[in-house]
């Protein structure tokens, strides 16, 4: 696991020194407005205004670092022959990909934990003061991290065995259609066969669920996140990260470098 | 019979191409070859001949569709094997957000090397390929010469048994090509095992122990130099000045270069060539045997399997 972290910890100095932290400026320009503008429109709903859009903020912002990066992950390397050198030391493909994986899911959660910083500040100002049950919009954001962390893990597989443009638009179109998982689960029978409904009933199954990541409307409203669903939330993430991984690791190991 | 760096068995590399991947191209067919412990190795061959599908094969980074290859006794598969290899890859590239020694750094973490072993190793390899004071500029910033430099240095930081270097002359300037040269020879004073692969004839000759000759993705044939060239003479080759003009017949087939002339003589009429130039006026400068070189011997190979392929090209139509 040593040499997983040597690469996760360079995964994460390259998107440093890539300038990709300066997302934070945009990010930081956009709360600032958010809170002097919001200040004088919206009495009374202030903290929801501010709280939907520095969440929205925050997912967009990872969901684009976590696709376009995820996808170069793998796929630069071998476009730019980076890797060979690197194979050529004592590293096991899959610990390559873990640690490019991990570095990545490193840099997001730097870049999630400034937002959300700046995303407290701004409801600070607004509101004067922060209480307890605020404490729900750290909550969105770590499952907004779950979620980039299963991006991450999607376009990392599909980076390892096609083409970087097929991998962006099949990890965007994965991500579009596991927000509708529930919609799929539930399509009113009378439209469909049976053999059909019980096949898109399994789809749904395999298909990941971004949806149950979304409280913004919890959050923006105050109101508490069960704990249940924090721990449902996390074992999900994890395990299908897992089984994402291993299968991009299988990939990974035969494929030969052009 | 010496102890073996490198075995390779039947090691056959198909490549499938076109919109479907049902065409296949062999780029390396059933190679059988042998690097001993502690020499310098050449494997040369055409661009496209096999040579880099051959080192991608050893260092894991793809793989064979038949035959073996064992690495210092192991088999290639086995990583920890890699301890023991330093591997340059043709045209190198690196992180190059990445200073020299950040580069080198990284690279030995890999190695189990704790910091001060690090730090030590990384100012001595860039101080041994000349890159001590463009240690802390990222690599953006190099030439590709030095970028090579930074190929040796990583290849070799953690003292390795064999060394692998994939065209390490490759668009390299005189200057560059001689430090890699010198690079080579220490690291066989070192004791190491180098194999190296190269299309630039001259620097085999120079270098290696034995060599490989690969054309058309097979071995055509393998050893030391004097071993796998004819060196018999071919004819005598005679360096001569003429101050002035004459009209000797043999000057006819002499080539002119300078104020200097080149004849190309069969053995047995030397004497009879030499009289003649002398009574002419000529002073000669040098007389030598001409035997054939490895290039000849290579190129030889090359039109042999151009022509072979033209003719299955052919009887194919």
């Amino acid at each position: 696991m040593r040499r997983v972290g040597v690469v996760a910890l360079n995964t994460f100095r390259e998107a440093v020194r890539d300038r990709v932290l300066f997302n934070l400026v945009f990010f930081a320009l956009l709360m600032m407005l958010a809170a002097v503008v919001v200040g004088q429109i919206s009495i009374g709903i202030e903290q929801s205004v501010i709280v939907s859009l520095g969440l929205s903020a925050i997912s967009v912002i990872g969901l684009l670092i976590s696709v376009f990066l995820g996808v170069a992950l793998v796929s630069k390397e071998m476009d730019k022959r980076t890797l060979y050198a690197l194979l050529a030391k004592p590293v096991r493909r899959w610990e390559f990909l873990l640690g490019k994986f991990g570095g990545l899911v490193l840099t997001l959660a730097v870049n999630t934990v400034a937002m959300a910083t700046g995303l407290l500040l701004v409801m600070l100002y607004v509101k004067h003061s922060l209480e307890r049950s605020d404490a729900v919009v750290l909550v969105a954001v770590y499952f907004i991290l779950l979620k980039l962390a299963l991006i991450i893990a999607l376009a990392l597989l599909f980076s390892c065995f096609t083409t970087p443009l097929l991998a962006i638009l099949f990890t965007a179109g994965l991500y579009i259609v596991g927000l509708y998982v529930q919609e799929l689960r539930n399509l009113p029978l009378e439209v469909m066969s049976p053999a059909m409904t019980a096949f898109t009933k399994r789809l749904s199954y395999l298909l990941p669920n971004f949806e149950n990541f979304n409280v913004m409307a919890l959050a923006a409203h105050g109101r508490a996140v069960p704990g249940t669903l924090i721990l449902q939330n996390t074992a999900y993430a994890v395990v299908y990260c897992a089984v994402v991984l291993t299968a991009a690791a299988l990939v990974f190991s035969r494929r030969d470098l052009k | 019979m010496a102890e073996l760096a490198i075995e390779i068995e039947n090691l056959t590399k198909e490549y499938s191409f076109g919109f479907l991947h049902l065409k296949k191209k062999t780029s390396l067919e059933g190679l059988n070859m042998q690097v001993e412990t502690g020499e310098v190795f050449g494997f040369i061959g055409p661009n496209g001949a096999g040579k880099s599908t051959t080192i991608k094969l050893l260092m894991g980074l793809i793989f064979p569709t038949a035959g073996s290859a064992r690495i210092l006794g192991k088999p290639i598969s086995d990583i920890e094997m890699h301890r023991d290899i330093g591997y340059l890859p043709e045209q190198p590239y690196f992180y190059d957000y990445l200073t020299a020694a950040e580069l080198l750094d990284y690279f030995a973490r890999f190695h189990d090397l704790t910091a001060a072993d690090r730090k030590e190793r990384v100012q001595r390899m860039l101080k041994k390929v000349g890159l001590e004071t463009a240690g802390k500029i990222q690599l953006r910033k190099y030439s590709k010469g030095m970028l090579q430099r930074v190929g040796l240095a990583q290849a070799t930081l953690h003292d390795p048994k064999l060394v692998i270097l994939d065209e390490p002359m490759s668009g390299l300037d005189p200057v560059a090509r001689r430090e890699v040269r010198d690079i080579i020879l220490e690291l066989k004073r070192d004791g190491k095992t180098v194999m190296f692969s190269t299309h630039i004839l001259s620097d085999a000759e120079v270098l290696c122990d034995r060599v490989g000759v690969i054309v058309g993705g097979k071995l055509r044939g393998v050893g030391a130099t004097s071993e796998i060239v004819d060196m018999k003479t071919q004819g005598m080759e005679i360096l001569f000045d003429l101050p002035g003009t004459c009209n000797a017949p043999l000057l006819a087939k002499a080539t002119r270069t300078g104020e200097r002339y080149r004849l190309q003589v069969a053995e047995d009429q030397l004497y009879t060539a030499i009289e003649q130039l002398r009574g002419a006026g000529a002073r000669i400068v040098s007389v030598s045997q001409v035997k054939a070189t490895l290039e000849e011997y290579f190129m030889h190979l090359v039109e042999a399997d151009r022509a072979q392929a033209a003719a299955v090209e052919v009887s194919g139509k």
